[in-house]
């Protein structure tokens, strides 16, 4: 913007400043807060005096964590199901973002599958038909009914083939020319061209995996089958005295409750903070790539 | 002639080929279920397995409007659901226009980085913050309210508090998202027209009110139009999680009612057709959004 600097425009950069830094620290600060319980010796956190700073520095309740085996046979599952899960939504979005990009005059049936999929954005069957397939189907209890239900999605399917849409005309008749047919153009020229958005749509999927949690719940009939966030849904979110065994539940006379949870939901999160440098970087491109070009 | 028909034919082959997989998923796990809807007119006894059950015609769907709270319910889900809608466009867009006052790079960054780091995180670590935070007797919201002279409120507890502490959590946790959308629109308006209002003797109030926000509206508009297919999503896995037997009276929503039927009561039936009026109304809302932003923007989706 131009403008020349008067007092009213020095005012309301100072005012536009304080405001803007107090907001963030209000989306921060609780989770400075919860890191500092998780840090704190238990006295402190009874007595309420930790805030922001952890009091009396402990590691107890991490090594609490460190030690329970549930959680990290839940959080081995939840790698297997983004490892399973990530690959296998690549491979369909590539695959199906391909042929969907092209136009109407190179692929005269384009229209039907469009129609095809955008449907399922219009309507579904709901939770109970969901449920009573993936039981007929035998997939309960198994790493699958993670990983096989959401194989193709549309959303990250939409980035793709926008970004596929971008690469010119041209290259594929290039190709063509030289012999090389939709597989080999796809393999050796669209994907090779489009690694930001396939970096981007594999981040994407990684943190839809890592954070899903309601499909553990419902199609795991065993609580050892749990992914990550269904194991921590059940012992963060409703704490249950009578399935602690009596080692944990003297541990839990030293520990603290609220310093246990936290240091589970700082665990649960760090993957997301590693990543997170990737997906700022990817994301605002992801945006205007696809959901959004008005 | 022919050969050109069969050449182009041919050369469509392997895109066909390319789309199966997908297809045959698409195929199974979105529509199959679709068939599954007719358990909202059956008597559905899981035991007696898919092709055996008993028609009872429209019964479940007398029993769910028989229910003294569904209307409550059905309440709840609009009220929260349009709450969020209108907080989703407002906190963003006020946020995305102080933020481009910002000239500092490092600050605005800094901040951008900040707001829209809950958006990628589950409910379920939001929701163990959030019940952490606002407990009344320990949560440090309530502490620091305190100091106030305020005495502890029961955020999720109360009837009177609960659906605004879902719409205030939910903007924290999606409207640093929203406001990179809006400040990507922002950025992309002609420089040229603010030096234009600038000579013209333009202000900063001005060139906001006469430049910033009509160059943000046709995405603010076309955002606006495509969240009415929302209206009928108050956000399940937001308040599955921070909701309970206390508050259903203004938290209970028909996502949720339909899990308890479903999930936990086992009324297979009844539960279907709740979630079967949902889907129809959801169809002609969302039908009807994006129609209106083809028609009005020539929004593509595909």
């Amino acid at each position: 913007m131009y403008t020349t600097e008067t007092r009213g425009s020095r005012l309301f950069k100072v005012f536009n400043f304080i405001f803007l830094t107090c907001v963030s620290a209000a989306c921060l600060i609780p989770f400075i807060h919860i890191l500092a319980l998780s840090l704190s010796d238990n006295a402190a956190v009874m007595a309420g005096q930790v805030k922001l700073w952890p009091v009396r520095w402990t590691v107890e309740p991490y090594l609490y964590v460190l030690e329970k085996q549930p959680f990290w046979r839940a959080f081995g599952i939840t790698i297997q199901r983004v490892v399973l899960g990530t690959l296998l939504n690549m491979f369909l979005v590539i695959l199906l973002a391909y042929p969907l990009s092209k136009g109407k005059h190179k692929f005269s049936k384009r229209m039907l599958y469009v129609w095809f999929f955008f449907l399922t954005m219009l309507f579904n069957g709901g939770l109970i038909p969901s449920y009573i397939l993936m039981k007929e189907l035998g997939l309960m209890d198994t790493i699958w009914v993670l990983v096989l239900p959401g194989a193709v999605n549309i959303f990250n399917l939409l980035l793709m083939l926008n970004f596929f849409r971008q690469i010119p005309d041209e290259m594929e008749d290039a190709a063509n020319i030289d012999g090389a047919g939709h597989w080999r153009t796809l393999w050796q020229i669209y994907v090779p061209m489009s690694t930001p958005a396939i970096a981007t749509i594999t981040l994407f999927f990684i943190v839809g995996h890592w954070n899903a949690w309601f499909d553990g719940l419902i199609y795991m009939n065993r609580a050892s089958n749990y992914p990550l966030q269904s194991y921590l849904q059940t012992v963060v979110l409703q704490f249950n005295f009578q399935t602690m065994s009596p080692t944990e539940a003297e541990r839990l006379a030293r520990l603290n409750d609220r310093s246990i949870k936290g240091a589970q939901m700082i665990v649960a999160a760090i993957p997301i903070l590693i990543v997170y440098p990737f997906l700022q970087k990817y994301f605002v491109s992801g945006i205007r790539l696809g959901s959004v070009k008005g | 002639m022919r050969r050109k028909i069969s050449y182009a034919k041919k050369r469509e082959l392997p895109l066909h080929l390319m789309l199966l997989p997908g297809v045959a998923f698409v195929l199974l796990f979105a529509y199959v279920p679709m068939g599954g809807v007719s358990i909202a007119f059956q008597n559905f006894l899981p035991l007696r397995g898919l092709f055996n059950q008993d028609w009872n015609g429209l019964e479940n769907f007398r029993y769910i409007f028989s229910m003294p709270n569904i209307w409550q319910v059905v309440w709840n889900t609009l009220f929260i659901a349009v709450m969020k809608i209108i907080a989703g466009l407002v906190v963003p867009i006020t946020f995305a226009l102080l933020l481009n006052e910002v000239k500092n790079v490092v600050f605005k960054r800094t901040t951008q980085t900040i707001i829209y780091f809950p958006y990628f995180l589950s409910w379920i670590i939001l929701s163990g913050i959030l019940i952490d935070i606002l407990s009344p007797s320990a949560g440090i919201v309530n502490q620091f309210l305190g100091l106030f002279g305020v005495s502890p409120i029961y955020f999720l507890g109360e009837n009177s508090w609960f659906p605004f502490t879902m719409v205030a959590s939910d903007v924290w946790k999606t409207f640093g998202f929203s406001t990179i959308i809006y400040l990507a629109a922002i950025t992309s308006i002609d420089p040229s027209l603010y030096e234009a209002a600038a000579v013209d003797g333009a202000g900063r109030w001005k060139q906001t009110w006469h430049i910033t926000l009509p160059g943000m509206q046709m995405i603010i508009v076309l955002l606006m139009v495509l969240s009415l297919g929302n209206v009928l999503d108050a956000g399940f896995d937001q308040i599955f999680n921070l909701y309970s037997p206390q508050v259903y009276a203004s938290g209970d929503i028909i996502d949720t009612m339909v899990y308890r039927m479903g999930l936990q009561q086992a009324q297979f039936g009844p539960s279907t057709a709740v979630g079967l009026l949902k889907s129809l109304v959801s169809f002609i809302l969302i039908s009807t959004s994006y129609l209106i932003a083809y028609r009005v923007f020539n929004y593509r989706l595909f």
